[in-house]
Parts: C-alpha cells; structure tokens; sequence
C-alpha cells in the first residue's frame, strides 16, 4: 500500500498505508487525523479536506482538474500553489511518499 | 454577542449528521463538559449522501462513510450511548432512554432528523417495497436491486431520481411514478426540471407525472408485483422504491410539551420553547433571517451549519443563524448543485448554451435569490461566495453578452479577494 506522509500545523508527523483507490482525505479520516473535516464526504463540494502539498512530492500529482481548482479558491486557509482537495487525490501506487501539510483551519 | 455560562453537560438525541457535528464542534471550541451522543441507529455516525449513490451501487464499505473512526469519540471524550430516546423531562433535565436508564443535561441538543413518508394504500407493507434513509436500507436496497428486473419509483424527489440513476445503471427497467406534473417540483426551477425529466428519459426510464397510485399488488408469497396507478393502469414491478418524502421527527419535542409546526420550532439562535434544550438540522423549523417565515431544510449544509451555531451559542458566542443554504445531487453523470433558495422568484437568466451544463440564475425583482447549476461547479462556487456576500447582480447585468458569475464576482469584490 502507498505510504502517505500527514503533517500537522505542529509539525507532527503520521506516516500511514493508505489503501489503492480511495483518498488522500479517506486515508486521514479513517486514521483519526485531526486537520481534515470532509463534510462533503469526498464529493468536491465543501473545500473542508484542503491539504498543502510537500514541494518535494508535488511531482507525484496530475495537475487538479477544473471541479477542484474552482473549490480551492473557498478553502478557510489561503490557498498556495501547493493547495490540492484531498478528497480528489486518489490513492494510487505512483502516489507512494506523497507528503501533505495539514492547513491551519478549514472552516 | 455576549458570554453566557455554560452548561455542565451537553446530551445530544441523534447521532446523525448534525448530532455529530454538534458534539465534534463543541470539543473543537474547547467545551470541556461532558457531551453525550445518543444513537438509535447501532452503528458510528455516518454520512447520508451516499447511501442513495457511491454505497448503493456497491461502490464503498460502510467503514468509509463513517464521520469519524471509533478512536476519535475516545480521544475526544465523546460518550456515544446506543439506544433510543423514548422521553424528555424538561423540569427534571434529564432523558429516558427505551431501556430504562437516564441521562441528565445541562443542555439538550434534539438532531433527531426525519422519517421517510409510507403510502397510504393497500398493500404498502408488501415485501419489496423500500423506502430509504438509512445504511440499512441501503444495503437491503442494494442486495434487492441485484435481483431486480422491473423497478417502479414512487415520487420524483431527489431520492427518488438518484435512486432511479441507479436502477437504471444497474440494468433493469425504470418507471418512476409522480402525482405532479414535474420531478423536484418544491426544490428546482421548470428549467431545471425539464432537464432531468429528459436526462432519465434519454437513459432508458419511464417518467410519468400527474399520476397518483392506488394500490401495490403481490403474490401469495406477499412479494410485491405490481404497482397500480388511480387510472387502472398496472406497472409490474418486483422492486419499489418509495421516496415521497418524509416526516420530521419531532414527537419527542412535542411529548415534552415544545411548540411544533412542520417541525420542531425553534427561535433565530436554534432555541425551542425551552432555554435549555435546543434542536437542529433536518428536525428543526427555523426562521428565516429575511422573511420570518419557519423555514425546515433536509441538508448536509443546515444540520452542519446549525450544529456550529449551537456549538458557539454552549460555549459563549451568540448569533442568529444566517448561513446560505447550498445543496448537490449527483444523477448519472449529472451534478446539479443549488444555492440559495428560491421560493420566490418572477424572473430567470439562463447561462450557458450546452443543453447539459448551464445555470439558472432565479431573481425576485432585481434581486438574485438562487442559483442551480447543472455541470457548472465554477458557477455554483461563484454563487455561493456571490449570494453569500450579497453582491449586487441583475437580470440585465447577467444578459451581458460575456457574463459570468465569476468575472462578475472578481469585479465586485476585487480579484484577491474573491477568486484568484
Ligand atoms: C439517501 C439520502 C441521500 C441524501 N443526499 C444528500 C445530498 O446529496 N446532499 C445533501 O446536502 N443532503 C443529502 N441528504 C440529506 C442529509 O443527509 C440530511 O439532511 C442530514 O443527514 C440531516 O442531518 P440530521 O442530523 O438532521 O438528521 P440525520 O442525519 O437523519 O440523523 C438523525 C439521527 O437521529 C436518530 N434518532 C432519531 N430519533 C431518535 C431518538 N429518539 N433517540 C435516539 N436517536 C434518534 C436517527 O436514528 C438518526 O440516526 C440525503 C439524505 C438521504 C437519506
Ligand atoms: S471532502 Fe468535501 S471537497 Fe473534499
């Protein structure tokens, strides 16, 4: 399974195997990881699941497509070059080390 | 705002979407009491939405529609009790529960949500017909539809064309039956009804309106087989599906002597009759800022946005409730999504010329009051923020050739500061 990195605004880190083919935002929800609400359930609804993503592993993404870069301009946090919905980043092998900061609030 | 005590207890009925919050925004604000969460249903709060889409298509496992991981009411100190609220003594602060024990409040939070409607006709308790709220309807509709050739949907809300969507996907034949004479009549415009008659009819399903049923029909073995219409029309069916919408659960509010209308009613702060018990989301018949009028709304939106009001009003901030109400529904491929509310409105601007991805702009006199996008999440977004802010848009600004709510929006409210 895909290792993925999840760092609080504490800097505490929880690296965890995230099953193939849910989310970023599933992977942190399951495992009790403050820092992401996901009120929508994943549907790229609500912005609640905003994550920034490590520069160093921004690589291992596909560029966000037009649903969630409209809902990243209403995240509670800033939005950054980095900013992705984790609800939209499925989990897939080439997703392996992928490193996520968690903002500082999402509503 | 001003600073009130807080409540040494907080007991909440209802561990549904609003129930939930209630409890996670309380901690989140740093309550420190004692938060009770009360369940009927034995399971950890879970979210709806999918129990009509991704879950009954067999899409997802219940564990990921949970709200949060069993861990997370330990870490928190959330005790979830599993049982069902039988009875309030509003002197006493305390509830009883069907088992006999009893839980005290210092603060009561009724999000006790909704039943699905039955029918009233004969063979309504047939083998085979279904309605669908929770988890456990979901499943039982997911293991029924595997088998089923012939489906007939009675009403054409949105859980009963979000159902039909998935019938139809599934391969069996369709019919949805409906007494109006149009899908979504209380919740979409014509435009937008129109749209999603003819999406489910260029899928493969039967949409009848204007006619009401008369009866459910079954065999001797009491498994339904056909659905009867006031004309004398029979639709054979081995699978029905009743979504003619539901019921407020409010009989618990009014044992205990609280004032109901369509709704438990509750003031602009979400207070009933009594300063110490309030009630949310889906149960809750509010008034809105604007008219006044008792307002009662079954969303994800209102059960969360009134749970954090509640949550701030416990631990000391106190406001009316005034958030903008916003909704989706996926069908097929189809997102609709609404903001705002229309229940009045005279005049409509349509925008975009693709037949399946437009927004209609729903104004009362040169006010915009809603918007539905259909395939349009960009505008649905701008809407919201638009509405939201109450940014000035008319019909004449919006027939603009070039218009767009989001252009409109970045030159209203300059572009940092809206829409990058
Ligand atoms: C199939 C389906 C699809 C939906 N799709 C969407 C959608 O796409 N978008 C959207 O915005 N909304 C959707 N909704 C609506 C949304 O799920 C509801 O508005 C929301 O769940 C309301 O939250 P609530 O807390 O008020 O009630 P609920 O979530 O219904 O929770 C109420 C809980 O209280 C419990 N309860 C009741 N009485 C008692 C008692 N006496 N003691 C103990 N427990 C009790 C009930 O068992 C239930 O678990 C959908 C709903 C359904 C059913
Ligand atoms: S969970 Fe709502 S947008 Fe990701």
């Amino acid at each position: 399974m895909p290792k993925i990195t999840y760092v609080a605004v504490d800097g505490t880190e929880r690296s965890l195997d995230v099953p193939l083919g849910t989310s970023v935002m599933r992977g942190a929800v399951v495992n009790d990881i403050d820092g992401i609400v996901a009120q929508c359930g994943g549907n790229a609804q609500c912005a609640t699941c905003h994550v920034y993503v490590d520069e160093t592993t921004i690589d291992k993404l596909d560029p966000a497509r037009q649903n969630e870069d409209d809902l990243l301009d209403f995240t509670a946090s800033p939005r950054r070059p980095t900013s992705r919905l984790s609800c939209q980043l499925e989990v897939t092998s080439a997703l392996d080390g992928l490193i996520v900061h968690l903002p500082e609030r999402q509503n | 705002m001003k600073a009130g005590a807080q409540p040494s207890s907080v007991v909440i009925v209802g561990a549904g979407q609003g129930g939930y919050q209630t409890a996670a925004s309380l901690r989140e604000l740093g309550y420190p009491g004692r938060i009770t969460l009360i369940s009927a249903e034995d399971a950890l709060p879970y979210e709806r939405p999918p129990l009509s889409k991704a879950y009954l298509k067999g899409q997802a496992d219940f564990e990921q529609l949970w709200l949060r991981p069993v861990t997370y009411y330990v870490r928190q100190s959330i005790d979830l009790v599993a049982g069902t609220v039988r009875e309030i003594d509003p002197a006493a602060r305390t509830v009883r529960l069907a088992d006999g024990s009893e839980y005290d409040y210092g603060h009561l939070v009724l999000a006790t949500g909704a039943r699905p409607r039955t029918l009233d006709v004969p063979g309504a308790g047939l083998r085979g017909v279904h309605t669908l709220r929770t988890a456990q309807d979901a499943l039982s509709l997911r293991a029924s539809l595997a088998a089923a050739r012939r489906t007939v949907v009675v009403g054409a809300g949105f859980i009963g064309l979000e159902f039909a969507a998935v019938a139809r996907e599934s391969g069996g034949e369709v019919t949805v039956v409906e007494t109006l004479d149009r899908p979504l009549a209380r919740a979409v415009s014509t435009r937008t009804a129109e749209h999603f008659t003819r999406l489910h009819r260029r899928m493969g399903t039967q949409m009848l309106f204007g006619r009401r049923v008369a009866a459910l029909h079954g065999n001797s073995r009491s498994d339904v087989t056909a659905v009867e219409l006031a004309d004398g029309r029979r639709l054979p069916a081995d699978l029905v599906l009743i979504g003619v919408g539901v019921t407020p659960r409010t009989e618990l509010a009014e044992a205990a002597g609280l004032p109901v209308n369509g709704g438990i009613t509750v003031d602009s702060r979400l207070l009933t009759g009594d300063p110490r018990i309030s009630a949310i989301g889906d149960c809750a018949a509010f008034p809105q800022v604007r008219s006044g009028n008792l307002l009662r709304l079954e969303s994800v939106q209102n059960a969360v946005g009134h749970a954090r009001l509640v949550a701030e009003r416990l631990t000391g901030v106190h406001s009316a409730y005034d958030e903008l109400p916003w909704f989706w529904s996926d069908q097929f491929s189809t997102t609709l999504q609404i903001a705002g509310l229309a229940e009045e409105h005279d005049t409509q601007v349509v925008l975009g010329d693709d037949p399946d991805a437009f927004s209609v702009l729903l104004f009362h006199g040169r006010e915009l009051r809603a918007v539905e996008s259909v395939n349009r999440p960009r505008d649905h977004m701008a809407a919201r923020r638009l509405l939201d802010r109450g940014v000035e848009l008319s019909p004449d600004d919006a027939t603009t050739p070039g218009f767009t709510l989001k252009a409109h929006l970045a030159s209203r409210q300059g572009v940092s500061a809206a829409v990058r």
